[in-house]
């Protein structure tokens, strides 16, 4: 018998507005692999990022994970999953330190990797008990990719990750999005980016091919 | 409920961090309260007799003031996102959002309010029924009100459609309310009207939820 994929998408596609934002995918994500999904503005990335991780609903077609339906949000999926959109999604009144404390409490299978190590990695050293609020864009940014460090979650669904973020933080990123990989885990981000020097099991989709 | 203690720790240290704006409804309602006082300085029996209601039409205006950032900051930020794909129930996170309200809002006016009596001369008889119509209240006025923000949460110009939305919900805890008032005035047992304000309030507390959660998945 084969393991069925860990996340195939049949015949999905988006509604907006009762017209389709994109032509019917089937895309089928095994572990272990990088997704970069592309596309001008408006055609359905985040839309596309929103229905796989559950927040959208009201596509057409199916989303399977594991061989599991998805239009209901299950929280054993969720539990695996760890999304990030394009806004930060931080408290502002709160520190670096604070607000990642709290994401760990939103995990379930946190890792015991002490906070400061975690800030220190996403270059916040010094930073970490100034008010999210006082910190430039990309350092917001910066605290809001350090949950990728919290908790052991296989799938990672980002949205615009590297905005606001400087050369050499795409760089490290990067290189985070490969470890991941090889660590069998599943990272599907959109970007416009061009990036370079990527590796053989990353795949890139290009929404615009798929235009109605 | 591990996880709802953790949210509501979070919005009350959010809260606090941001105290100035907690204090800004309590003042609110002190001033109005200053202003009967003086409007009414020259019949003092009046103020006497109107003292109490007054101080619970001040309590429902002002609870108004903080209910437009109730879940606007999150919605704003991407935190309600968040919450919606946390593997825990989105419902702590309503929960846990009701309960900061209400604790920095109904509760505060609460204790403040033997304070309030005072200022309106109202007779040290009805504190007690003043004190457990807020107490038992408030949390009604919270629970409308969460419902209210959290239907008006994606609208730019929100606060006024939310005192329209909010207000004629309210009428039904002022009438409870003035009837715990009355009794009392009149030298009666209140525990009756008590009671029906009480399960009043039980069941906003109880349904509105769900309406919130179900109100701030359309919006996100």
């Amino acid at each position: 018998m084969t393991q069925p994929d860990f996340i195939r998408t049949q015949k999905l596609s988006c509604p907006r507005d009762d017209l389709p934002l994109f032509q019917p995918l089937d895309l089928r994500i095994q572990r272990g692999e990088i997704w970069q999904i592309s596309g001008p503005n408006g055609c359905g990335k985040t839309t596309l990022l929103h229905s796989l991780c559950t927040l959208f609903s009201d596509y057409e077609g199916e989303i399977l994970w594991q061989g599991k339906s998805l239009r209901q949000p299950l929280p054993s999926y969720l539990a695996q999953c760890c999304y990030i959109g394009h806004q930060a999604a931080l408290h502002p009144p709160l520190s670096a330190r604070e607000n990642l404390h709290f994401y760990r409490q939103l995990c379930s299978n946190p890792l015991e990797q002490p906070l400061n190590d975690i800030l220190n990695t996403v270059g916040l050293y010094g930073f970490e008990d100034v008010p999210v609020q006082h910190l430039s864009a990309g350092q917001r940014r910066r605290v809001t990719l350090g949950r990728l460090l919290l908790a052991d979650t296989p799938l990672w669904i980002l949205d615009e990750p590297f905005t606001a973020i400087d050369p050499q933080g795409i760089q490290w990123l990067l290189e985070l999005f490969i470890r991941h990989s090889q660590q069998r885990g599943v990272v599907i981000f959109s970007s416009h980016h061009h990036l370079a020097g990527l590796p053989a099991n990353m795949h890139h989709l290009n929404l615009a091919n798929f235009q109605p | 409920m591990k996880h709802f203690l953790h949210l509501l720790q979070q919005q009350l240290q959010v809260l606090w961090r941001n105290r100035h704006e907690m204090w800004q409804p309590l003042f609110f309602c002190g001033l109005m309260i200053s202003l009967f006082a003086v409007a009414f300085s020259h019949e003092p029996a009046q103020l006497r007799a109107l003292g109490a209601p007054l101080i619970w039409l001040a309590a429902i205006l002002s609870s108004l003031l903080s209910l437009e950032r109730l879940f606007r900051s999150d919605y704003e930020h991407g935190l309600i996102e968040q919450h919606l794909v946390s593997p825990f129930p989105f419902m702590g996170y309503v929960l846990a959002k009701l309960m900061a309200h209400w604790l920095t809002n109904g509760l505060l006016l609460v204790l403040l309010s033997p304070l309030l009596a005072a200022a309106l001369s109202v007779s040290s008889a009805m504190v007690p029924a003043l004190l457990w119509s807020l107490l038992l209240g408030t949390p009604a006025l919270s629970a409308i009100g969460a419902l209210g923000a959290a239907l008006t949460v994606g609208l730019p110009q929100g606060g006024l459609l939310l005192s329209l939305l909010i207000l004629p919900l309210t009428i039904p805890v002022l009438i409870f309310a003035l009837a715990v008032l009355e009794a009392s005035a009149a030298q009666l047992p209140f525990q009756g009207q008590l009671a029906l304000l009480a399960a009043f309030s039980v069941c906003a507390v109880m349904l509105s939820p769900w309406a919130i959660s179900a109100s701030l998945k359309i919006h996100h």
